[in-house]
């Protein structure tokens, strides 16, 4: 029995599950019965893919050891690549495939200068948040190009499921979210990026190579930054160089909420996805409960906050209980 | 020379213009409890960092079993079968018992260049042996090291390196920050080296620790060795005479 509660508490993600479902409850309450149904439901798992798919790349990086300032930019540039390169008449495929290796490239050379000249990837990734953002604009030349209108919007943004409840968008961050979930708790790539944002020095002194697995870990964040922003781009029907503005430091915030820590080693994408389920929830219960929308960003804030507290005293107390035998 | 396991000669190296190591030439011998005794910057650290693949000596060879060898990766030491056990302690502290034993070196139950899925059954039993085998008491594989004490992490990284079957083990101030009891039950695990046929490397400041569980004195200093000796032929007054 104390086992167990240990265990419990030894999860990163454990104080954001608990307000998750506790706020569910109270927009439940407060707004008649609206928040939980379908027609509501519906609206917040159309858009949650786009958020959480960068939350999860967010959330593996800082796991790692590493911060990500730039996943908002990419996540404009790498459909806006997509939409100019297919403007000249790329097939959709190819386009995706190149704007695919944009965000990949755009990863690794966040990853390279980060570790080549060993400075805060704070610092990178903030120089490549305006880099990209303003390559968004320039190839756009100001316009945004008109998307063509035979795109295979049925593979990422189409209504399905029972009661046409999800979009196929929903279908892929579940599959990206199993995936990334078990690439972490279940392969030994997956120990290496735990060991290298865990303590550095002793995963370097084993044998691991470090220096690549934190550039896989940034490539693999741009990449679904990107990915994420083109759902988003085919969600709304026009490539419009603005998306993704502020939505680096939500990523973050949604990753401490779920439980990762900044200083690396600790968190799971479940906490990730839990705490940008979190985020969605309160964006959209705030409306329906009647409250004035510019409390949004006050709640965000006050959460982040509260849930590091929340699970830095929950790893205490597990500290503390002391298991004998 | 034929029992030695490790032998280097003439090994020198240079950091941005120090000479920190000046033609060091030593054996290692099978089986054996070697004391490296020496002050801060006289060449110790430097010596095992080249040993186990941190650093590469600018100039000397190194041979082990006879072969000479190229340390290039602390990989590269783990697959001549050389461990080290550093001072600031080589285990991740949010990580459990069981995946700090295989850092690296994970068993997988099948992977595709070098990536694969774990054996987290063959982690789970294997753990639980090699931690019995050094005679550690812990409560779980699954406990996190962070919560360890200072003297039951050394135990664990000596468990993973008698689990891994290294024929060196190098331990890098291992009694620093530890109290008496742990202290000694530290200078137990050097002496259980010897029963296993492992050679040990002990490095430190405390003189008594070292004579407490070595079969030979190696002092360094100023990048030089100063005196080997056998235990018995020397004592702790003669040792610090020389640093």
């Amino acid at each position: 029995m104390k086992r167990l509660f240990k265990t419990y508490l030894e999860k990163p993600e454990l104080a954001g599950l608990i307000l998750l479902v506790l706020l569910i409850i109270l927009f439940q309450v407060r707004s008649h019965g609206v928040f939980l149904n379908a027609d509501n439901l519906r609206g917040i798992l159309g858009i949650l893919p786009e958020a959480g798919l960068v939350a999860i790349g967010v959330t593996i990086l800082m796991i790692s050891g590493e911060f990500d300032l730039s996943v908002g930019s990419v996540f404009a540039l790498m459909p806006m690549t997509m939409a100019v390169l297919m403007v000249h008449g790329w097939p959709f495929p190819l386009a995706l495939l190149a704007g695919l290796l944009v965000s990949a490239a755009i990863g690794f050379v966040n990853g390279y200068v980060t570790i080549r000249f060993a400075i805060p990837s704070f610092i990178t990734t903030l120089g490549m948040l305006f880099m990209a953002r303003s390559l968004t604009v320039v190839v756009s030349g100001g316009f945004p190009p008109l998307l063509p209108v035979d795109l295979p919007n049925w593979l990422f943004t189409a209504f399905v499921g029972p009661g046409n409840m999800f979009r196929m968008s929903f279908l892929w961050f579940v599959a990206v979210a199993v995936l990334t979930s078990l690439m972490l708790s279940r392969t030994n790539f997956g120990n290496w990026i735990k060991a290298t944002g865990g303590f550095m020095p002793a995963a370097a002194a084993m044998g691991i190579p470090t220096a690549r697995v934190k550039i896989v870990c940034f490539m693999l964040c741009s990449v679904l930054s990107g990915f994420a922003g083109m759902l988003q781009v085919l969600r709304l029907g026009s490539p419009l160089p603005s998306i993704g503005e502020g939505l680096e430091l939500q990523a973050v915030a949604a990753a401490v909420i779920g439980g990762a820590s900044l200083a690396g080693g600790i968190g799971t994408v479940m906490g990730g996805i839990i705490g940008t389920t979190l985020i969605r929830v309160i964006d959209n219960g705030l409306v329906l409960s009647h409250v004035d929308a510019n409390w949004f960003k006050f709640a965000i804030g006050f959460l982040t906050i509260f849930a590091v507290v929340a699970n830095a005293w929950m790893r205490k107390r597990a500290k503390a209980i002391k298991m004998e035998g | 020379m034929s029992d030695a396991i490790i032998s280097v000669r003439d090994l020198h190296k240079w950091y941005s213009g120090v000479h920190a190591l000046k033609g060091v030439s030593l054996d290692f011998r099978r089986g054996e409890a070697l004391g490296l005794v020496g002050d801060n910057g006289a060449g110790k650290s430097t010596l095992i960092n080249i040993l186990s693949g941190v650093h590469r000596a600018d100039q000397g060879e190194i041979k082990v079993e006879g072969r000479p060898v190229s340390i290039a990766t602390p990989r590269d030491a783990m697959d001549l079968g050389i461990e080290t056990i550093y001072q600031y302690n080589s285990m991740v502290p949010t990580m459990s018992i069981a995946r700090n034993l295989f850092i690296g070196r994970e068993p997988t139950r099948f992977s595709v260049l070098g990536v694969g899925i774990l054996d987290q059954k063959k982690m789970a039993e294997e753990s639980i042996r090699a931690i019995a085998n050094v005679d550690l008491h812990l409560r779980s594989p699954d406990a996190l090291v962070g919560e360890l004490s200072g003297g039951q992490r050394q135990g664990v990284a000596i468990a993973r390196a008698m689990h891994f079957k290294s024929k060196v083990m190098i331990l890098d101030e291992p009694t620093n920050h530890l109290s008496v009891k742990e202290t000694n039950k530290v200078i137990g695990f050097v002496r259980g080296l010897k029963e296993q046929g492992v050679t040990g490397v002990f490095i430190s400041h405390n003189m008594h620790h070292v004579f407490e569980c070595c079969d030979r004195i190696v002092a360094m200093a100023r990048g030089e060795v100063v005196l080997d000796k056998r235990i018995e032929d020397t004592s702790i007054d003669e040792v610090h005479g020389v640093l």
